[in-house]
């Protein structure tokens, strides 16, 4: 379902990370962990591939496909973005820093 | 159709949370955020396990809509303003289903949750409990709004097609949000002819939706025939909610349908076309 699932960085039982390419990480606000913020996952071109809102302790995840992706937050407390490239299937982590 | 009658913003919505005849409804397909935090006075629909038939893969009858209606204390009268997470994909599923029902007076927080949070406006997490009313249906499905699979195929070169999803999805890259795991049955890909306009298209960062003329030059860049009946799909009926919104409601455009089931249903018929890659 289309629905964002509980975000945590334990992954789904069953996730094969030969095939899958799962991009996980930590919203920060002057070092600590934000959540609540709205995470945004954007492809090559920029365009809007994704969405979910960072749990408490401010974790995020994606399943996505090889390429290069850019990671946007936004917050009450400002936005931040970071670029993650993945070149096969895996588990990548990015930590974006809102300011 | 204007703006003003089928989307409210914030500011209007703040002003009114305590207007008789107006209730405030958070639709989600789970509701952890609602009971989290949600508009004053709002109720919830789980989207889910309300809005969908337990066993059948279809929506509640109509029985079924006015015993959820009311009970959750909204009677005909009421001015409904639907709001929701996820850019408000659930709140505009649930407007449409409003709307299959017949309820006219019902209209979309411009934003939903997002752009409410992120203007810091008031939530809270007080019980919500509405008297119970005996809501009547004005009609059954109005089905000149609901697209199903043989017509979706009919459609193929004769009507628009508009594909919501993103690029990814639209090119078989990938089978859902990104947000989801991608083990799933469907065959990969999009209906032939259809034009690929994500629905983030249509939205604002904050999740307000962009302005007419931004969304009109938005879908006539893409290659949307205004002469012809449109059927929008997504992977499930959700994100096309969002862009039949757009194009039935803001935009006004008088044929419009919305495919429930999608790509969920399309991507699994055998022998039903299929297309691969992004268009030129």
């Amino acid at each position: 379902m289309c629905g964002a699932p509980e975000q945590t960085q334990v992954l789904p039982p069953g996730t094969d990370l030969s095939k899958q390419t799962v991009l996980t990480g930590t919203v920060r606000a002057e070092g600590e962990p934000l959540g609540g913020a709205y995470v945004r996952l954007l492809d090559g071109t920029g365009e809007f591939t994704a969405e979910v809102v960072s749990s408490a302790s401010g974790q995020f995840r994606f399943f996505a496909a090889p390429g290069t992706w850019t990671v946007r937050a936004l917050h009450r407390s400002g936005v931040g973005e970071a670029t993650v490239t993945a070149d096969a299937p895996g588990l990548y982590t990015v930590t974006v820093t809102v300011s | 159709m204007s703006r003003e009658n089928v989307l409210v913003t914030p500011d209007w919505a703040e002003q009114n949370l305590d207007t008789d005849g107006v209730v405030f409804v958070e639709v989600d397909e789970d509701t952890t955020a609602y009971d989290a935090g949600h508009i004053p006075g709002a109720v919830k629909i789980n989207w889910k396990t309300e809005l969908q038939d337990p066993v059948i893969r279809d929506f509640v009858d109509k029985g079924a809509f006015e015993k959820l209606l009311s009970d959750k204390g909204i009677s005909n009268d009421d001015t409904v303003v639907l709001y929701g997470g996820n850019n408000n994909w659930f709140a505009a599923y649930a407007y449409w289903y409003f709307k299959l029902y017949g309820h006219d007076n019902v209209k979309l927080l411009d934003g939903g949750r997002k752009k409410w949070e992120l203007d810091g406006r008031p939530l809270n997490t007080d019980e919500v409990k509405r008297p119970a009313t005996s809501y009547t249906a004005k009609h059954d499905q109005d089905t000149s709004i609901r697209a199903f699979r043989q017509e979706v195929v009919d459609a193929i070169g004769n009507k628009n097609l508009v594909d919501v999803r993103s690029p990814d999805e639209f090119a078989g890259k990938i089978l859902a949000p990104a947000h989801l795991p991608q083990e799933v049955a469907q065959r990969p890909g999009h209906i032939p002819t259809a034009i690929n306009v994500p629905w983030s298209k249509a939205a604002n960062d904050d999740g307000t939706f962009k302005s007419d003329d931004e969304l009109r030059a938005l879908y006539e860049g893409a290659g949307l025939d205004n002469g012809k009946p449109t059927i929008a799909y997504c992977r499930i009926g959700e994100r096309s909610s969002h862009t039949w919104f757009v194009l039935h409601e803001l935009l006004g455009q008088p044929d419009v349908k919305n495919y429930d089931g999608s790509w969920t249903e399309y991507g699994s018929l055998v022998g039903a076309p299929i297309e691969l890659g992004s268009k030129g």
